[in-house]
């Protein structure tokens, strides 16, 4: 790292990539909005989107990678890296919390009123509870998730995969080639456990114990922010597994590996996510 | 210093780009910045043209010219269209345009983010400017979307909620580039507590929004979900309550305001020392002041909502901490004062705005804080007093300051000089027409005239009139400002490096207009409060 005494800064040429990122959103957009209307053409579009987003995602990381090879990046550069992904990572914070906010507004303010004697004349067979089995005002009956089957399964699956990943840095840092791809391939087969066993949870929920997004108070949290962080545990699987690929072509170094941390920094951050969401979601 | 092994993608090894491409595949943070000002002045007159629709149809009580339907739908797009189609791009715009040359930095730190961070807003616009012509008409829950008007309306709600998505993926990838940026570009001796106060001001904003964005994309995943996924969150049925999207709405949007007032904090903070030919009074206090607000911003959200039944207690706490925010903003006021007092002042177009700015701002930070009493706000609230506050710190406000801004950096950006002579006139203009549209409301607020309602009773009629002619006014002059700017862009004189004599930041010791690649190479400065330059060694622009 030379952060003292570089003068200069890496400004990449003009790129087309920002552009077609730009057309893809515009395409999901559209296409999302006319999709949940039920309009065939939604779809047509949203695939479009998926497919330019792709091409887009690989032509982009395609270049920064060419750049990073060629060694177009020195200290100042790897740190502009390394603050961009903390403060992502900070917005994502802020995502999951508007949803962990709906969370705890639900269960400490509007649910406990909606059983009070205020809301008797209105609801008078529902009693306040959580978990709730059955809203005020709508009628299907469901069951809530056990916090001590699978739940606590994935819980220790992702809390060991963050201690893999961990030891394929310690590889990295050491030069241990072998430990470093066999952390990671072990880190992204936990990851992919997860979501199986996501899958199944949810199969589960659905069949078994008529949980759905359209369940009320618990349904809707319960969905909602299992399932945002199930979407980031694939995408920090996907992102574990590209890096996995890059190790095995010999990329990164001791010294050179922005791509492995920022992608080790994403999966803790969904391993905190996931504590956040075993304690307030699933058991208490 | 770092050897560069790619000839190819040497830094700067690139020229400048010529046509359509210059810009659709820009990654030189001034033709970005360009394109962030030109959009954001589009949008500007989009959103006005609805402003103007809403004032004629309020010209005279009973139904003009639009059903109220479609005059919900203006007022609702208006609001989304100042705010995050014009204020927001035209603040990220001149950081994009100015913190590199302030702060000594070859580029923003992350390029072509930034030039995506900029062409998400067309596509975005798009969506929300088509959604007028789809069946059900266009979002018309209020700028706010507040359920369950929201989680109700035709497909122009669900336009408007991905329109919302991908303007805030936007900020938040340029809100992260000006936030590295600053941290990790500042050339030798730009120390953060000696940089400019438009620095600051941006750091601070985008922090803000990094933070308040994702949280506004949660709440309006909610409101889709509730529309098409079954879900109860604004919906007492399933255990919901209508409430929790404003709980949740205005955890943005208190800060949000913040996100629209802090650069303009910048930007004055600039204008009023160089024309007083004083250095600005008490940086320091400003950064404190600046970051007080900041977090203050975090914690007054439900005084947005004393009308809903809140606890006592909860209006008590949301009170006080409102009223908490006049004492930094207060200390701003006092120090831009403080900087005029005894200096050598003179009056150009930008220092006019400014000092407009301090005047009209501090009435619109006044009405706040009236508006801040619980009590009193249970009569105001959803009325025009709200109207006219929120106007007098928007218009006057956040406008004015960019107005300031473009007049005081135009010379630096384009080497011409603008035309002093209309400038004063859109100035003057501006001030007296902004008064007459807007003053008369704090009295129809004060007498019960409710907001967004396209009727009203006959009592208030003849301050509505003068409102109306007001905004039509008002609208006109911009056009003197367009003129302006076209015009002396082609023909204005060619301007030397430092126009302004009391002008000592980073960007006016290099060549007007900046070079394309200013500062390929940090410069080692030497730099007093502000930002102010006393030596300059080095930093090579081509």
């Amino acid at each position: 790292m030379e952060t003292t005494e570089q003068t200069h800064y890496f400004v990449p040429s003009p790129s087309r990539w920002p552009l077609v990122g730009s057309a893809a959103l515009f395409c999901l957009g559209l296409g999302a909005a006319l999709t949940v209307n039920s309009l065939g053409v939604g779809k047509v579009l949203l695939a479009l989107g998926f497919a330019i987003l792709l091409w887009m995602l690989f032509g982009w990381f395609g270049d920064v990678i060419r750049e990073s090879l060629n060694g177009a990046y020195h200290g100042k550069e790897d740190m502009s890296f390394r603050w961009g992904m903390g403060w992502f990572i900070f917005s994502e914070v802020m995502f999951f919390a508007a949803f962990f906010g709906a969370l705890f507004y639900v269960r400490t303010i509007s649910v406990p009123e909606l059983g009070d004697m205020a809301h008797k004349l209105l609801y008078p067979d529902f009693t306040a509870a959580w978990p709730l089995s059955t809203g005020p005002g709508i009628t299907q009956h469901y069951e809530a998730v056990a916090a001590w089957g699978l739940p606590a399964i994935n819980t220790l699956l992702l809390l060991t995969s963050g201690a893999t990943v961990t030891w394929a840095h310690w590889g990295l840092i050491q030069g241990k080639r072998k430990q470093l791809a066999a952390g990671l391939a072990l880190t992204v087969l936990l990851g992919a456990s997860f979501l199986t066993l996501q899958f199944v949870e949810y199969h589960h929920a659905f069949t078994e114990l008529n949980l759905t997004l359209a369940a009320g108070a618990y349904g809707m949290t319960f969905f909602m922010l299992t399932g945002f962080h199930g979407l980031h545990v694939l995408l920090g699987t996907i992102i574990l597994f590209v890096v996995l690929l890059r190790v095995l072509r010999g990329h990164f170094d001791e010294h050179n590996h922005f791509a492995f941390e920022a992608a080790a920094w994403y999966w803790h951050f969904v391993d905190v996510v996931w504590l956040l969401l075993f304690v307030f979601v699933y058991w208490l | 210093m770092a050897t560069v092994t790619d000839t190819q993608h040497a830094p700067h090894s690139h020229g400048k780009p010529s046509g359509l491409s210059r810009w659709l595949t820009a990654t030189n943070h001034k033709d970005i910045g360009t394109l962030y000002l030109w959009f954001s002045f589009a949008m500007f007159l989009s959103g006005g043209v609805m402003a103007l629709c809403i004032r004629a149809e309020l010209f005279h009580p009973g139904l003009q010219f639009f059903q109220p339907e479609l005059f919900n739908q203006f007022t609702t797009l208006h609001g989304l269209i100042m705010v995050f189609g014009a204020i927001m791009p035209a603040f990220t715009g001149l950081a994009n345009w100015l913190l590199p040359l302030m702060i000594g930095a070859p580029d923003m730190a992350f390029a072509r983010m930034n030039n995506w961070s900029f062409w998400l807003l067309p596509p975005a616009a798009l969506l929300l400017l088509a959604s007028f012509a789809v069946p059900g008409g266009a979002a018309a829950a209020g700028w706010t979307l507040y359920a369950p008007l929201s989680t109700q309306m035709g497909m122009g709600m669900d336009m408007t909620i991905f329109a919302i998505h991908i303007m805030g993926i936007s900020s938040i990838m340029g809100s992260i580039n000006i936030i590295v940026t600053i941290l990790n570009l500042r050339a030798p001796g730009m120390t953060l507590m000696k940089m400019p106060m438009f620095a600051w001001a941006t750091l601070i904003t985008a922090y803000l929004i990094i933070a308040v964005m994702p949280v506004l994309a949660g709440a309006v995943t909610m409101v889709l979900t509730d529309r098409h996924f079954g879900t109860h969150f604004f919906n007492a049925a399933g255990g919901g309550d209508p409430i929790l999207y404003q709980h949740v709405f205005w955890f943005f949007g208190h800060p949000e305001v913040y996100i629209m007032a802090l650069p303009a904090f910048g930007i004055i903070s600039h204008v009023i020392p160089t024309f007083a030919r004083k250095p600005l009074f008490g940086y320091t206090s400003m950064v404190y002041a600046t970051s007080s607000i900041g977090i203050l911003s975090f914690m007054v959200w439900a005084h947005h909502m004393f009308a809903t039944g809140m606890p006592a207690t909860a209006q008590l706490f949301f009170m006080y901490a409102t009223m908490l925010i006049a004492v930094p903003t207060g200390v701003k006021v006092f120090n831009w004062i403080a900087t005029m007092w005894e200096g050598s002042m003179t009056f150009e177009t930008p220092m006019l705005f400014a000092i407009g700015f301090i005047m009209l701002f501090t009435i619109g930070g006044l009405s706040g804080v009236t508006l801040s009493v619980a009590a009193v706000d249970i009569a105001l609230h959803a009325s025009y007093y709200v109207v006219a506050h929120f106007h007098y710190v928007l218009v006057a406000g956040a406008l004015f300051s960019l107005f300031a801004a473009i007049y005081y950096w135009f010379p630096k950006m384009t080497g011409k000089m603008y035309n002093e002579r209309l400038g004063k006139v859109h100035f003057w203009w501006s001030l007296i027409w902004f008064n007459v549209t807007f003053f008369p409301m704090h009295f129809l607020g004060l007498a019960g005239m409710p907001r967004r309602i396209p009727d009203y009773a006959l009592q208030f009629t003849t301050f509505n009139e003068i409102a109306s002619v007001g905004a039509f006014f008002f609208g006109l002059g911009q056009l003197i400002f367009l003129y302006n700017m076209l015009v002396s862009i082609r023909r204005g004189e060619p301007a030397p490096q430092k126009p302004w004599e009391g002008a000592d930041t980073l960007e006016w010791q290099i060549p007007t207009p900046a070079p394309y690649h200013s500062f390929a190479e940090a410069p080692e400065l030497e730099v007093a409060e502000n930002g102010a330059i006393r030596a300059m060694k080095g930093g090579k622009h081509h």
